[in-house]
């Protein structure tokens, strides 16, 4: 089974509600994220499965129940220093336009007192890692392609070498192709650093393709929970049933 | 860093000036006594005349010249920024103090200023009292010699200085006293004569001792009524002079009995018609030396106003800058708070320029401060408003961003909020520079200095030259100001924001 105990998660809700407006964009959500593996949220838009990632690093608060980080509830003051242990990279990587490649990269270790000769060679380290060209690094975000551009975002996730990666769409605003090659590559970069991934997508090959624990979810609940496997064998309802009918070409000989 | 730096030294100039000038208006203000005069000919003569008299005597005065109207001299005598004034009996009477009979003495008037701390000298020798005249021709065609005849006529224009549109004794008293139908406008009392001149009005009010009386050949009706009051010329001075320089005080009392309508009228055309200086005519006046208090030469002049005009511009707008940044700052951060910052200042900005000015007088005395504080008021609005503009304007992803990397908030506003906010504030600013230039030309009005005064003057005289030598700086420090600020906003703007505006 895929449910950890809560303690041993490097991420869990319990019971979690979190409403805008009087509108519960997160109902009674129950889940743990196991460490070193990847986790995808899957759902359509205003499914709640973007809330439920920003609840994990305190850019939302719920009205009620835990969110627990390493088996703690999540406290405010704790924040800057829960955040830093996540990397969190969101659909338009986030990219200071003011400052260029480096400088985004730069940014947070050098408040925290990095030498610039480290940083530099950090940034060396992970434009490898991630494809970059080094040439890129003294460029402006406006002057960078898409696909450039998300890579960045993620080596900024990546400097501190945190524990988790925290990715909502990141690949959401790319084309197709170039899509399909970064999956390629993430999915790769994924294995070799050993990180707990939780990736947010409304894709469901997508979703297939990173990993086999998905958490399926619609207005705000989390409807099932589990390996593809189970969604196929056993889907929790019709609307799974549907959500995997729409996606005819997964591994596994889906449908 | 790079760009705070470079932020920092933007400012140093300004900074530096605000120093150096601040010292130079300290020093200036410090001067022992001070002798002030109300924005019109005769009163900056009898201004001068006082001056020189007292330099007879032995006491160096300095003049503060053409300071405003008739309050602002008072509460400034009041508040000792000026130790004397010309000033007539009749706006004692009517204006200043309550509760004196009109044609008091002067004795009564000396009772009554005394608990005051305020003395005065007797009569000088003329009386200046309110007259309504109409071009002479006019007049003989519709039969009107006096006051009384006017009401047959409800369809003539009147204009009167905004003044005596307002004064106890002035228009609204004279309507009520002549039964007189028509309505009256307000209007600079030496633009009115040429407004008569041109034919857009058909009578003004003026003084008897005004000298374009006999130049527009004008008709003074006659106060059939007896309505208007004496105004006898006095000079009023503080009481604490007797210790202070009591040679000045003998100077002015000497003054009395010794200038008379004839005089008067002759030295105010000497300086408003035929463009003589007013210090010059007092000299020849009083048979002495005119001195060396002549405005001097073209650029040294022009050199003091520039310098006057951007230590106002600039002392104004860098403690803006100080105060505005961290309340457009503060408004962005708190929703309430920030609508009650941007509601104040923005009730700020609608408060009619002249009457911010004196209402500083009360606080800060006359001269540059209270213009600088005025000034000070007024820049806010925009730098708040931009910085507010600036700060709520950034993505919400890019402020998520920040904080989802772990910053603590003051590194994202110093990093991330006021790099990408740093456009629009510097848009804020170089709206009040501009403005400011404008503005503090209004500065003069309360002794401020800068390119005010020699429009102030120039209006005064009726002489377009002098007008123009403060107007057209004042428009090209304005052009000159805005070009410095694109320039700072190019230089400090990063290069990646540049980008993005071209994409």
């Amino acid at each position: 089974m895929h449910a950890p105990k809560d303690s041993d998660s490097a991420f869990a809700l319990q019971g979690v509600t979190c409403t805008f407006d009087g509108v519960r964009a997160l109902d009674a959500a129950s889940v743990a994220f196991t460490r070193g593996r990847t986790s995808v949220l899957i759902g359509s838009s205003g499914s709640g499965k973007s809330t439920l990632l920003r609840l994990l690093i305190g850019l939302e608060w719920p009205v009620s129940g835990n969110v627990l980080c390493d088996g703690e509830p999540l406290r405010r003051d704790a924040l800057p220093e829960v955040r830093r242990r996540v990397g969190y990279v969101i659909q338009e990587g986030g990219l200071f336009p003011h400052l260029t490649v480096l400088g985004n990269l730069a940014l947070l270790p050098r408040h925290l007192g990095w030498n610039a000769s480290h940083v530099l060679e950090r940034a060396r380290e992970l434009a490898a890692l991630a494809h970059l060209h080094e040439g890129l690094l003294s460029r402006f975000p406006a002057e960078l392609s898409g696909g450039q551009r998300q890579r960045v975002a993620l080596m900024r996730a990546l400097m501190l070498d945190p524990p988790t990666l925290l990715l909502d769409e990141p690949l959401g605003a790319l084309d197709p192709l170039v899509r399909h090659g970064l999956q390629d590559e993430l999915r790769e970069i994924f294995a070799r650093l050993g990180k707990t991934v939780i990736m947010v997508t409304h894709d469901m090959a997508e979703a297939a393709f990173f990993s086999d624990h998905l958490i399926l979810m619609r207005r705000g609940r989390i409807i099932q929970d589990g390996r593809l496997e189970d969604f196929q064998r056993t889907p929790a309802d019709d609307f799974v049933r549907e959500f995997l009918a729409a996606h005819r070409n997964l591994p596994g000989g889906g449908a | 860093m790079r760009f705070w730096l470079a932020l920092l030294f933007a400012c140093l100039p300004l900074a530096a000036l605000a120093q150096s000038e601040s010292a130079a208006i300290v020093h200036a203000s410090n001067t022992q006594v001070a002798v002030g005069s109300k924005n019109f000919t005769e009163s900056v003569v009898l201004g001068e005349i006082a001056r020189l008299a007292a330099r007879e005597n032995g006491v160096e005065v300095q003049h503060r010249q053409a300071l405003g109207g008739t309050r602002i001299l008072w509460r400034a005598l009041e508040h000792g920024d000026i130790d004397a004034y010309p000033e007539y009996t009749g706006t004692l009477t009517h204006e200043l103090l309550h509760g004196v009979p009109p044609n008091a003495g002067i004795d009564v008037l000396r009772a009554r200023l005394k608990p005051l701390g305020i003395g005065i000298t007797d009569p000088l020798g003329f009386n200046n009292t309110y007259a309504i005249g109409m071009r002479a021709k006019e007049a003989e065609k519709l039969h009107i010699r006096s006051i009384s005849d006017l009401a047959q006529h409800p369809d003539l224009k009147l204009a009167f200085s905004n003044e005596f549109m307002n004064r106890a004794d002035g228009w609204p008293g004279l309507k009520a006293a002549y039964h007189l139908p028509m309505t009256a406008r307000g209007m600079d009392h030496d633009l009115a004569y040429r407004a008569l001149a041109a034919g857009a009005v058909d009578a003004i009010d003026l003084y008897g001792t005004d000298a374009e009386i006999a130049y527009y050949h004008l008709r003074v009706l006659k106060d059939d009524k007896h309505y208007f009051p004496r105004y006898d010329a006095v000079y009023l001075y503080r009481l604490d002079l007797d210790q202070r320089a009591p040679r000045f005080v003998a100077a002015l009392n000497n003054l009395a009995g010794s200038i008379d309508a004839g005089q008067m009228r002759a030295m105010n055309k000497a300086v408003k018609l035929d463009g003589k200086d007013a210090s010059v005519v007092a000299a020849a006046f009083l048979g002495v030396d005119a001195g060396n208090n002549t405005s001097g030469d073209f650029w040294p002049r022009l050199a003091r106003y520039t310098l006057e005009h951007l230590a106002l511009v600039g002392i104004s707008l860098s403690l803006a800058i100080l105060i505005a940044v961290p309340l457009g700052i503060l408004a962005a951060r708190r929703r309430r708070l920030g609508q009650l910052v941007l509601g104040l200042t923005g009730i700020l900005q609608t408060v009619p320029s002249l009457a911010l000015f004196v209402f500083m007088i009360p606080l800060f005395g006359i001269g540059a401060e209270p213009a600088i504080a005025a000034l000070f008021l007024y820049s806010l609005l925009p730098i708040v408003r931009n910085t507010h503009a600036g700060l709520t304007g950034i993505e919400p992803s890019l402020l998520e961003s920040a904080a989802a990397l772990g910053l603590p908030p003051r590194v994202r506003l110093l990093r991330v909020e006021l790099p990408l906010a740093l456009r629009s504030i510097l848009a804020g600013i170089k709206i009040a520079a501009v403005i400011n230039v404008g503005t503090a030309t209004l500065g003069a009005l309360i002794g401020a200095g800068g390119y005010g005064q020699p429009i102030l003057t120039g209006i005064r005289l009726d002489d377009i030259g002098l007008i123009m030598e403060g107007a057209v700086p004042a428009a090209l420090l304005a052009l000159a100001m805005q070009g410095v600020f694109e320039i700072i906003e190019r230089a400090l703007t990063p290069r990646g924001l540049r980008l993005r505006a071209k994409a």
